[in-house]
């Protein structure tokens, strides 16, 4: 017995090298939110597309989301695998440089234009999108028209939001309500606790809920619609336009001073705002680009909610208060 | 005077074993039930107490059709070798349940129940548990139930078998004592032959499920030309 | 009875079981203890945490108050209906939920109770406009109840069949009517095993994972498990962590000291073939409330199970059963579970050998009785010790060594093993102690030992319950969410990690697929378990 037990830890530990040294060639690692790797996202045209160009093998590694990224990222420390960190968001760039785990890219970036112009010389935007409330006309015939209706709404209506912890639309929400209601956040979560149905540690997880119809809302992007119109024909699913404005999402990614192979790392920056991966992200990651891409985009982009006012807090301001803020959240939507 | 216990051509099956039983028991007499082990003595117990219902025939206690009666229905008193008193209920409550199975009891009832722990030699036991009796004392307890029941029949499925040999005597004893007191009708299933002779003015013998003989005791004791019953006379 | 050596040997393994399992859990421990917090704003005992700790308790014993609650009129109408033709079924049934994976269970609940599902659109139908939310303290309650009652059911009806025949009979004979039989029969025997069940429900809510993630819906519904995973990835503060962690142990601590003054009944002795004849409940009323209370009962549990198999069927299941995904993941809880499963019958074996080495002397010493009581202990006191603890000391400490998810596996194996350690113990104590009753002697006097004892004399018997405490073991790691959700990533999926990953990725329809093979297997895994212990209690 006591033998069969040693030929299976055995096998167990090969099973444990065999998953980390797999190939010699150069390989790029890539950490990023789950939904960007999976099969309908980009993930798998990134890098075919990449991988035409470098010779390389590139491999993403899906962390729930944004914010779980970089947790991850702290949590593993200077002995990460990771490359290139690709998915968090303006939000979190003061806290990610605090890391000392990123350095910068030195990288032309002139043809990149976001809202504000954003610009920074670690991490590079690759997409944007504004955060809206996208719900189900089948469902809500009078959707909120601003964050105040939907904090002072109909309890009956529910919506799924993330947690702002791990995800990045969950602290978009989080920054948005500090935006809009300053210090009367806390009361303001306080109200609409009772409208959330539930919160889910990834977008993903609160979208699947959306569409399998078990909420009528959802916190997500004004893009979001775009794919119901293109990939199912269907407007069933509108942002709500909120009076207040929107608050905006710029997506980054940056490199990691440990990463192993530094001109691949800057490689694939380069690549990620050429048109070649531009291409790919409005249809498959349902966000504006932030270059030029080939073609125009799909029309259903026409018809999305353009926000007059954007909200965007700068990252230092996040950095120094997005513990407090969170736990300030954590209490107000755990009264009973 | 009336028949006190009459199987008027019963037939049961259960399972494979088929029973036929007519016998008419008389009233105010205690009657031994014997027979080998799986003959169908306690079956025969079960018919008159109800636990069975014949599938042809009929069940007379006292000269009334019970046949198609509930068990608590049936003027009968139950013995049984074990398991007479819920353990977890003290002795006066254990007996109370005779008089009242809601244990609704009055003053009256409460003077009977301890009377009848009195008269079976368990005086002041009201409180006690049937774990911290022996089992002379239990089958006492359920001796008291069956007084305070005032039924005018008691069945009794090998009460003393648990017991050894010295405190078999006492309990025949009393039993015989009681019986004399409120003459009922008495069934007794035992598998002891001296038992019988103690006992028992009648005596019936089963095997697979038939009466082969209903005697006086005397007589019974004596008869040696049914094998079976040689046998289990022999012991 | 032992030889020298036997018990020298005894001694030896059981100590080096306690070491193993010492350092592991000590090391994992010490690490978070001894972790530089760097953020000096201490935030460990916030009001979030007492909302989380009154959380955790308050769910708990209304979990433990429904569960119950529910269970007694459904075992008191089984109890009653001891012959009608699906009984057994139904008893069958009542095993399923033990032995299914919960994050299944949970698919399944949101399947029937969810707002799309069967029950929510009949009472749409009925008029209601709130539906029943699967989600928050509802959706956490539904769950234990669904997973709990069944267990409840079974303890309580063992407990009502192992009252003597007598009983029923005496009770038509002195004509009890049903509360009578309720107060003076039923109603003693159930309330005598209700401590120790509640204890052990309780316990089991208190320390509920992968049904509060899943069903949680966020802050408000939090248990103190959930938060240390939720504080370790969500906001990566291992203070506040190993505060939660200490709260947690305390509270675990003082459960399972309640605990031990009711022992847990157990559900033996209840079979379908004993005779148990019951007189009463003949009536028109008894017999509709009982067949009322009965099929209530199996609806609630069969419905998320038939749901479970009808949306699994929906999948492509070929397709998912033979795609490299779902074969890794397969090969990967496989190869974990089997030796998971392995490690932890041996450990077991280890602190049987030396508490019987130390029961076999003649005079203990003090040294020697305290080994015994602390190996004793062992086995339960790892269920102080929450994986997600276990796995964040050992990922602190390994992450200053290299790759963490090098090393992921062995952790997996190793948590896996603690973890079942308790139900393999309560399946081998007993057993090898019946055997060392009946055979020790013998085999001492014979003077066989060594190798001819174990081929001959101890296999022979005891390969049933080794093989029950291996299948035990392996459906309880092959169903674990708890311990892989922290390492779980593309490098090292497991079944459930998959299914976990699919449905938070919305793919649903594959995650529907995979957990209905998920579930398959771990009941066969179960089923070959009970099959063996069944068949042990013949001998």
């Amino acid at each position: 017995m006591r033998k069969i037990v040693l030929s299976m830890f055995a096998a167990t530990a090969a099973l444990s090298f065999s998953l980390s040294a797999q190939a010699q060639e150069k390989t790029l690692t890539v950490y990023t939110y789950e939904s960007f790797v999976s099969d309908w996202g980009p993930g798998p045209k990134v890098k075919q597309a990449f991988e035409k160009s470098c010779t390389c093998r590139l491999n993403f590694v899906g962390v729930a989301d944004g914010v779980a990224l970089l947790t991850r990222l702290k949590l593993e420390g200077e002995k990460t695998n990771a490359d290139i960190a690709l998915g968090l968001d303006t939000n979190l760039i003061s806290e990610a440089k605090a890391t000392g785990l990123f350095e910068p890219h030195g990288l032309d970036t002139s043809a990149i234009s976001v809202p504000g112009n954003y610009t920074d010389d670690t991490f590079i935007p690759y997409d944007y999108g504004h955060f809206a409330v996208v719900y189900d006309t089948q469902v809500m015939k009078n959707p909120p028209k601003s964050l105040k209706e939907l904090v002072e709404g109909d309890l009956s209506q529910k919506i799924a939001i993330e947690d702002p912890r791990t995800s990045t639309p969950g602290l978009g929400l989080l920054l948005w309500v500090r935006s809009v209601y300053g210090d009367k956040a806390p009361e303001a979560w306080a109200k609409l606790r009772k409208r959330v149905l539930t919160v889910t540690p990834g977008w993903s997880e609160a979208y699947g809920l959306l569409t399998k119809g078990e909420v009528p809302m959802v916190f997500s992007y004004t893009t979001s619609p775009a794919y119901h119109m293109v990939e199912e024909k269907t407007d069933r699913y509108q942002a709500a336009s909120f009076s207040e404005g929107h608050y905006i999402q710029i997506e980054v990614a940056g490199m990691l001073t440990n990463a192993s192979d530094k001109d691949l790392a800057k490689q694939f920056l380069r690549f990620m705002v050429s048109p070649a991966f531009q291409d790919i992200i409005p249809t498959t990651n349902w966000m504006m680009p932030v270059s030029k891409t080939s073609e125009p985009l799909p029309d259903a982009f026409d018809k999305l909610v353009q926000p007059e006012t954007t909200f965007l807090m700068g990252s230092d301001e996040v950095a120094k208060n997005r513990q407090a803020w969170i736990d300030e959240w954590l209490t107000a939507m755990s009264m009973n | 005077m009336t028949d006190g216990v009459v199987l008027d051509k019963v037939e049961l099956r259960l399972g494979t074993k088929d029973f036929h039983f007519n016998c008419t028991l008389p009233a105010g007499a205690v009657t031994a039930v014997t027979g080998p082990s799986g003959s169908g003595k306690s079956t025969l117990l079960n018919l008159v107490a109800g636990f069975e219902t014949p599938d042809r025939g009929h069940v007379l206690v006292g000269g009334e059709d019970v046949t198609h009666e509930h068990p608590s229905g049936r003027p009968v008193s139950l013995i049984f070798q074990d398991n007479n008193l819920f353990t977890h209920l003290d002795l006066f409550t254990n007996i109370g349940l005779g008089i009242n199975p809601s244990l609704r009891l009055s003053a009256d009832d409460r003077r009977a129940i301890s009377k009848a722990l009195q008269r079976v030699g368990l005086d002041g036991f009201e409180k006690r548990m049937p774990g911290t009796l022996s089992g002379g004392e239990r089958q006492r307890a359920a001796f008291a139930r069956a007084l305070v029941r005032k039924k005018p029949v008691l069945l009794m499925d090998e009460p003393f078998a648990a017991l050894d040999p010295g405190l078999r005597l006492s309990m025949a004893k009393l039993l015989l004592e009681l019986h004399r007191e409120v003459s009922n009708t008495v069934l007794i299933v035992t598998h002891d032959p001296d038992e019988v002779g103690r006992l028992a003015d009648h005596a019936i013998f089963i095997d697979y499920g038939q009466i082969l003989l209903q005697a006086p005791t005397t007589e019974f004791l004596a008869r040696r030309d049914i094998p079976a019953l040689a046998e289990f006379l022999s012991g | 009875m032992l030889t020298r050596a036997e018990r020298r040997r005894g001694i030896a393994w059981g100590l080096l079981s306690l070491i193993g399992i010492a350092l592991f859990v000590g090391i994992a421990v010490a690490a978070l203890l001894s972790w530089d917090v760097g953020d000096t704003r201490a935030r460990l005992f916030t009001a979030y945490t007492w909302r989380i700790l009154r959380f955790t308790l308050w769910q708990a014993v209304l979990s433990t108050l429904l569960s119950i609650a529910f269970a007694i009129p459904v075992t008191l109408a089984l109890a009653r209906r001891p012959r009608f033709p699906v009984r057994v079924w139904i008893i069958r049934l009542m095993a399923v939920p033990m032995g299914l994976p919960v994050l299944i269970g949970a698919l399944g609940l949101i399947g029937i109770w969810g707002r799309q599902g069967v029950i929510n659109s009949l009472l749409l139908k009925l008029g209601l406009d709130q539906p029943v939310s699967i989600y928050g303290l509802t959706g956490i309650l539904l769950a234990h109840v669904f997973f709990n009652l069944p267990l409840a059911a079974r303890l309580l009806l063992a407990a009502l069949e192992r009252l003597p025949a007598e009983y029923w009979q005496l009770a038509s004979s002195l004509g009890m009517r049903p509360f009578s039989v309720f107060r003076f029969i039923e109603w003693p025997a159930v309330q005598r095993v209700i401590p120790g069940i509640a204890g052990l429900i309780f316990m089991l809510c208190a320390t509920s994972f992968t049904l509060v993630l899943v069903l949680g819906g966020g802050p408000a519904a939090t248990t103190l498990e959930v938060a240390i995973y939720q504080s370790l990835r969500f906001d990566f503060a291992p203070a506040r962590a190993v505060a939660l962690a200490l709260l947690q142990i305390g509270v675990t601590a003082l459960i399972l000291i309640a605990m031990a003054r009711f022992p847990i009944p157990d559900d033996a002795g209840m079979t379908a073939g004993r005779a148990t004849r019951r007189f009463d409940g003949r009536t028109v009323p008894a017999r509709l409330w009982d067949a009322f209370a009965i099929s209530v009962a199996t609806a609630f549990l069969v419905l998320p199970l038939a749901s479970i198999v009808f949306a699994g069927l929906k999948a492509d299941l070929w397709n998912l059963a033979t795609s490299t995904a779902f074969l890794r993941a397969t090969w990967t809880s496989f190869i974990i579970a089997l030796t998971g499963g392995l490690l932890a019958v041996l450990t077991s074996l280890a602190i049987i050998a030396a508490r019987g080495a130390v029961t076999d002397m003649k005079r203990p010493g003090k040294a020697a009785k305290g080994f015994s009581a602390l190996l004793g202990g062992m086995s339960s006191l790892v269920l102080l010790i929450p994986p997600v603890v276990l796995g964040t000391g050992w990922f602190l400490t390994l992450r200053s060594i290299g790759d963490v998810t090098r090393f992921a596996p062995v952790l997996l194996v190793l948590i896996n093993m603690l973890m079942a350690l308790p139900f393999v113990m309560r399946v081998l104590a007993p057993a090898i102690e019946t055997h060392r009753q009946q055979s020790g002697r013998l085999s001492a006097s014979l003077g066989i030992s060594g190798l001819a004892k174990l081929r001959r004399i101890d296999l022979p018997v005891l390969i049933r319950p080794l093989l029950t405490g291996l299948s035990f073991a392996m459906a309880l790691s092959l169903g674990d969410l708890g311990a892989v959700a922290l390492f779980g990533s593309n490098d090292l999926t497991t079944l459930p990690w998959l299914v976990y990953s699919r449905l938070s990725s919305y793919r649903t329809n594959d995650a529907d697929g995979l957990a209905l093979l998920l579930g398959i297997i771990c009941l066969l895994l179960t089923m070959l378990g009970t099959a063996g212990q069944k068949e042990a209690r013949h001998d």
